[in-house]
């Protein structure tokens, strides 16, 4: 084929989308005819780059948008599905983000939105190949998992976090009709489980199997339908069941799947009086692969010694559903020498984390959460201890989540200076209002320590008793900060003034419970197009500077959620976010779009 | 203080009375809290110098604090517990040396003897007779954890006081029982 009918089929393609966008010939604006820039651009596989590249010029965009295969829309109402396959024709998988974060706290009231069945209706006729779909805090129906398992011939992975909506009969719809199944994840949903029939659904030629994720249901699944899917399926290599599942079941589907890299137990207990089990430890031994191991539920110094084995090459540990004691967990870190990322509840105490900074010196992640989040009397749980040895033992430690009852300002300024590298940063000091325990003063030193020292920080988390100080610090310093979490803190418009005038790379903010007033939203207005979201529930907003702040910028979509108790006037949750597609046309009736 | 009447106001989960329980109840409506908690997150603050307020109001629950996920929160709630066994039914019997446990329904077998027999069979082993000066004189010695935890030779006491008692069975070999 030559040149000039090479470049004659690129401008058919191109004119049966948008008459006006011809390719021209390579000019000296873009060298490189469309043959070569695009499989050049389909290895970009980052959004954030592809975004970029689509910016540089006309070519650069056309061959940009026929090469896209994934499409990430972090917030389902900042564009329209319309839009969406107008501009790529060609997608394989899509990643859709509905519901404000604080949603997961019951903060958002339901049928909010973010209903994928629109969505699903106009990628069937865009995408009918779609491969794969995550949705994170969607609203998924049974009706949409059916006309997405009915739609979609070729469809091969399906994840779901944190929607809800949806029973385990919709799952019998995708196990029964989508044939080349590689992934099902099913993840912390708020999922109607009416029984563990759904397992069963999948045809027995079904073999493509992957990954499987089913920790977050209850219910019990037929054993042999589950020993035999793992059986067949020899491409397993995510597999983490439910609690129901025994410690002889799981070794049943070990000894089928010694390939697995990730592994989700069920419960790990039995009420046997003896030693372990031997023959379980030795089909730990024998899977060489495995990289995380998660679930172990009702674990204890009895059966945990089983995962011995396996430790060595283990990078996640995820424990958070174990109520480990500090010498368990220690004893259990000693077999962790390659560990970088570690979740534990807060019952394995300072002492447990000292035996985090002693025995995993390549720990990069560690996520502490609480056992019992809502006693308040008679807790043990963490302190600033067990976060400073961490920080001694850890120099790579860069991402945290801790959840703790006191705090001080120099062990913070210490697990910092210990740690300069954070990138995430959050911690939840769980009594509203805490000071510095030692010295009783606002904790905004700590966190102004934290930006200080933290160049890379991109994510924050702040609590306890702050002042506007702390946000100025933020404000000042916090140069790479994208995400800021905000709760019962500051005490006046200043300080959310001082974030929104600083924080040059902020994208999602979310408030709740502070002193920040219409002055301070306003302040804001130019910002706000360059971020993906705002969230304010509980502070001074009115309907007035909400009116204000929508008539000023007519490309946000300024939501204020209604509820019967506060006053007319009062705004009292404000949910705030750019968008392509206008006001939502399926807002419920508490949701007013000023 | 505004905050012990909020409570009073407060929709939550739970009989009317059951003041101690709620707090441990997953979350209710997050509609009408919200109020509660600014006026709270105030007088928190205000509040904190002066000594002799009663304990600090964190008592009250706010929706959504801490934030933990509601499927994380019930982990720890969410454990299986054991119905009571004092009056028979299904127990779960462990044998030394087996990978799993089996379950017997006592109210099944009216006797020992009926017992040790299902037990024999299950766990394909002799455990032979008993005798009041030997116990047994097999390499097994099948025994019971009674109400007070200790744990008993099966065939010492009435079958009936046997059931009221018996939490659940295990098979011991007899070595391990001479040493204990």
């Amino acid at each position: 084929m030559d040149l000039n009918q090479k470049r004659t089929r690129t401008v058919d393609r191109v004119d049966s989308v948008d008459p006006d966008l011809v390719s021209p010939e390579s000019t000296p604006m873009c060298p490189f005819p469309d043959e070569v820039l695009e499989p050049v651009l389909s290895l970009i596989n980052s959004h954030k780059d592809r975004s970029s590249v689509s910016l540089v010029c006309k070519d650069w965009y056309n061959a940009e948008r026929w090469s896209r295969r994934h499409v990430f829309i972090g917030n389902c109402y900042s564009v329209s599905p319309e839009i969406v396959v107008g501009r790529f024709p060609k997608i394989r998988s899509v990643t859709l983000k509905g519901k404000p974060r604080f949603s997961d706290f019951n903060l958002v009231p339901e049928d909010w939105g973010a209903d994928v069945y629109p969505w699903l209706s106009v990628l069937a006729k865009a995408y009918p190949f779609l491969e794969e779909l995550r949705l994170k805090r969607m609203a998924v129906s049974d009706e949409s998992l059916e006309f997405l398992a009915m739609n979609f011939p070729e469809f091969k992975a399906l994840s779901l976090l944190s929607c809800d909506g949806f029973s385990t009969d919709g799952l019998k719809a995708i196990a029964t009709h989508c044939r080349n199944l590689a992934e099902l994840d099913i993840q912390e949903n708020g999922i109607d489980d009416l029984g563990g029939d759904w397992l069963s659904c999948f045809p027995e030629t079904l073999t493509t199997l992957q990954v499987l994720n089913f920790a977050s249901l209850n219910s019990e699944v037929s054993f042999s339908d589950l020993e035999k899917l793992v059986t067949r399926c020899k491409s397993l290599r995510v597999l983490k069941v439910n609690r129901t599942i025994n410690l002889d079941q799981l070794q049943k589907l070990l000894l089928r799947a010694p390939q697995l890299t990730e592994l989700g137990t069920g419960t790990f207990t039995q009420d046997l009086v003896t030693r372990p089990v031997a023959d379980l430890e030795a089909t730990f031994g024998s899977c060489k692969n495995l990289l995380t191991i998660s679930g172990l539920w009702d674990t204890n110094s009895l059966y945990l010694p089983v995962i011995y084995p396996a430790c060595a090459s283990l990078t996640f540990l995820n424990l958070s559903c174990a109520a480990l004691r500090s010498f368990e967990l220690a004893m259990l870190l000693i077999h962790c020498k390659s560990l970088r990322r570690l979740w534990v509840l807060d019952t394995v105490g300072d002492m447990g984390l000292e035996a985090v900074g002693s025995w995993c010196p390549l720990l990069e992640e560690l996520r502490v959460f609480p056992a019992d989040p809502f006693e308040q009397e008679n807790v043990a749980g963490v302190t600033e201890s067990g976060f400073v040895a961490v920080s001694r033992g850890c120099p790579k430690l860069h991402y945290v989540l801790y959840f703790c009852h006191q705090m001080t300002n120099a062990a913070v300024a210490t697990v910092v200076q210990n740690c300069p590298g954070f990138t995430h940063f959050r911690l939840c000091i769980m009594n509203l209002g805490q000071p510095d325990y030692v010295t009783n003063e606002p904790m905004d030193e700590a966190f102004g320590a934290v930006v200080r020292t933290c160049p890379n920080l991109q994510r924050l988390a702040v609590s306890g008793l702050l002042t506007d100080l702390t946000f100025e610090y933020i404000g000042k310093y916090a140069k790479n900060l994208e995400i800021l979490s905000v709760a019962f803190a500051g005490s006046s418009d200043l300080g959310l003034k001082y974030v929104l005038g600083g924080c040059p790379r902020l994208r999602k903010l979310e408030i709740r419970d502070c002193p920040f007033g219409n002055a301070a939203l306003l302040s804001g207005l130019t910002k706000y197009e360059s971020m993906r979201s705002l969230w304010m529930s509980a502070c001074n907003l009115t309907m007035n500077g909400c009116r204000v702040l929508a008539k000023e910028m007519p490309r946000l979509n300024v939501e204020v959620m209604k509820d019967e108790d506060s006053e007319d006037s009062q705004a009292h949750k404000v949910y705030i976010y750019r968008t392509v597609a206008g006001p939502r046309r399926d807002a419920p009736p508490f949701v007013l779009t000023l | 203080m505004d905050l012990i009447n909020f409570e009073a106001t407060e929709l939550r989960l739970g009989l009317p009375g059951s003041t101690d329980e709620w707090d441990k109840k997953s979350t209710a409506s997050p509609v009408n809290t919200n109020k509660r908690s600014s006026s709270e997150m105030g007088s928190s603050v205000t509040d904190e110098t002066d000594s002799s307020r009663s304990p600090p109001p964190a008592k009250a629950q706010i929706v959504g604090w801490p934030p933990v996920r509601t499927c994380r929160k019930n982990i720890i709630q969410g454990k299986k517990s054991e119905p009571e066994m004092g009056s028979g039914m299904y127990v779960k019997v462990s044998m030394d040396g087996a990978p799993y446990l089996r379950k017997v329904d006592l109210k099944v077998c009216k006797s020992y003897g009926e017992l040790l027999k299902s037990l024999q069979e299950m766990f394909k082993c002799i455990i032979g007779l008993y005798s009041e000066r030997e116990g047994y004189k097999s390499e097994y010695a099948p025994t019971y954890e009674d109400k007070d935890g200790d744990w008993m030779l099966l065939g010492d006491v009435p079958w009936d006081m046997f059931l009221t008692s018996c939490r659940r069975l295990r098979i011991m070999k007899s070595c391990e029982v001479i040493e204990s």
